[in-house]
């Protein structure tokens, strides 16, 4: 066994599975963690993610994120059959400038949390590193849901932070479709 | 729209689909007036390039008219543009570096796994070159959807042919930087594996840059023949042993540097190459680098290797220790062509380049299948492939 304590390689990087695990805000068995350097300042960067009512065009299989409050927000994601599943998610932590984590409330459909960190780096812009994390939820709509999340969840966050690497730096979030239907069918996943 | 569709190995189809249109703010659609087949375009008729889908547009050598613009394009309707086939942001650290093919944002996110897998970080976006870069329609059809429209397109003045300037969306610069990573020095010797579009222009590059010898190496006469035009001496490989051709010309020093413009596609029945294609049919190996091999023996010592040529994968008997031993340079990626066109075209408008030679056919687009059958079969005749939307469908007269 490797000292991680002392290591300088990052946690989500662990060969060991619990290691990674541990990255989450929670207990969420998946986690999925990425970072990106951002062309961008880092407060600009902060304040666009703090508006969730900005973040579902960035958000793998996210419908939309209504808020609610300066705290609260309504996620929804779109399941099979015309159905859409939806929950609601709180701010458990804020550094402006620097971090915002954030969890569904008790008893949601979905257990998912995340935490995204802005780090000034100088001329290159900003280091922004995000952890998600959920667990698959029980019951037949639950196993609908699950399928969605876990198509690919270890490069969730990442393509997550690519899409945001895409908005703040070009103004939109690169897209190969040909016209504007197979576009809105294909948008987030 | 009618567009060129890929189906498969050998496959392609004229066929009627949807018209691109607006779907973000930097965008443009041209209507196209000229585009080419590139060598590279074979790589996907040979079904050598993963990735590919049935009724993927073809086609990244294009240009046309600005008929459509998003509310962020700089472009105007009715500008004649040539179009870069490398699809770059122009606003992350390497467009800002103008390694426009290493653009971070030009694929889309969910594209980027595989590259990120493969290569260990994904590259820019390509049009009509397999998902893997991108899953963009390209431009062998009617019309196109230009992304990122205020960066890549280049402005042509009314009055120019076509084919002056349709080159400047991918051989040309590809050629010039070619030339440009194998850092001639004056007095040079360089030798040029391949003479296709690419190779013919590092070799017009290259004297342009101040080296004293050319060498062209190739086995179609033709192309030979083009090289020799532009006042390189040549090498039909079916004759003449290259290395040893290469050692006695140079009075056994080897050229300074050497420019694989070949690919993986080389070939020849060499026995390395014979064992790469049964192992690329076997998946142990996806490239064929004989001519990547010849020109790192031939280099001189502490010389220079460029390489346009496209590699997609892993290769095997690469000499690593005549590479180390010799201590050799290598440049070699995706052309940044955003980089060049400016220069590029103002070179074309002075006289100082011609790529008009190299065209052999035009041929409308609802032929383009033939086209591609004989730019396939026939390199020695076909050198390049023009083709027309609009025009209808004729008779092309494939050589004995």
């Amino acid at each position: 066994m490797t000292n991680a304590a002392n290591a300088d390689a990052p946690a989500t990087a662990a060969r060991d599975k619990d290691a990674r695990a541990a990255e989450a805000e929670r207990d969420e068995s998946q986690v999925s963690a990425a970072v990106v350097t951002i062309a961008r300042p880092t407060r600009e960067l902060y304040d666009f993610w703090r508006d969730f009512s900005n973040l579902a065009p960035i958000m793998e299989n996210i419908e939309s994120i209504t808020v609610e409050s300066d705290t609260r927000s309504i996620w929804t994601i779109k399941a099979p059959a015309g159905r859409t599943v939806s929950w609601e998610a709180v701010v458990t932590e804020d550094q402006p400038g620097a971090l915002i984590a954030w969890e569904s409330v008790e008893g949601a459909d979905v257990r998912s949390s995340g935490r995204i960190e802005f780090r000034d780096t100088g001329a290159r812009g900003s280091i922004v590193r995000a952890v998600i994390a959920y667990d698959p939820p029980a019951g037949l709509i639950g196993e609908l849901i699950a399928k969605i999340f876990q198509r690919e969840p270890a490069i969730q966050a990442r393509r997550e932070l690519r899409r945001f690497k895409q908005f703040m730096e070009t103004g939109e979030v690169a897209t190969s479709s040909r016209t504007r239907a197979h576009h809105a069918e294909h948008k987030a996943g | 729209m009618r567009a060129l569709t890929w189906h498969g190995k050998h496959d392609v189809r004229v066929d009627t689909v949807d018209d691109p249109e607006i779907i973000n703010p930097r965008d443009a659609i041209i209507k196209i007036t000229s585009t080419a087949i590139c060598g590279s375009d074979l790589h996907l008729y040979d079904g050598f390039i993963p990735t590919m889908k049935a009724g993927d547009v073809l086609g990244h050598e294009f240009m046309g008219e600005v008929v459509e613009t998003g509310p962020k394009s700089t472009l105007k309707k009715g500008q004649r543009v040539v179009v870069p086939f490398t699809i770059a942001c122009g606003s992350c650290y390497h467009c800002g570096k103008h390694q426009y093919s290493a653009c971070d944002n030009g694929l889309p996110a969910d594209n980027q796994d595989i590259a990120q897998e493969l290569y260990g970080h994904p590259m820019s976006g390509l049009f009509g070159y397999s998902h893997m870069t991108g899953g963009y329609s390209g431009g062998q059809a009617e019309y196109v959807r230009v992304p990122f429209s205020d960066i890549g397109p280049i402005v042509i003045p009314d009055g120019i042919d076509d084919d002056k300037v349709l080159f400047l969306s991918d051989i040309l610069p590809t050629g010039w930087q070619a030339a440009e990573y194998a850092q001639i020095e004056p007095g040079d010797t360089v030798a040029v594996w391949g003479c296709g579009p690419v190779g013919l222009f590092a070799v017009q590059s290259a004297f342009l840059m101040g080296a004293e010898r050319v060498i062209a190496i190739d086995h179609f006469p033709r192309r030979l023949e083009l090289a020799a035009k532009f006042g390189a001496e040549t090498i039909n490989y079916k004759d003449h042993a290259v290395y040893d051709a290469l050692i006695e010309m140079t009075g056994g020093i080897g050229p300074d540097a050497v420019i694989d413009a070949v690919g993986l596609e080389s070939h020849g029945l060499f026995v390395d190459n014979v064992l790469d294609q049964i192992k690329a049919s076997t998946f142990l190996g996806t490239d064929r680098p004989h001519a990547n091999r010849q020109a790192i023996i031939a280099c001189r010592k502490g010389g220079r290797v460029s390489m346009p040529a496209v590699y997609g994968g892993f290769v095997d008997k690469w000499p690593l220790g005549a590479f180390m031993e010799k201590g050799l340079t290598l440049k070699t990626g995706q052309t940044h062509v955003q980089h060049y066109t400016e220069a590029l075209l103002a070179a074309i408008l002075d006289g100082k380049i011609d790529t008009t030679f190299l065209i052999s056919h035009h041929l409308p687009l609802e032929n383009a299948p033939d086209g591609y059958k004989l730019f396939h079969d026939h390199q020695d005749v076909a050198t390049k492939i023009v083709l027309k939307p609009g025009l209808a469908k004729t008779k092309v007269e494939m050589p004995a």
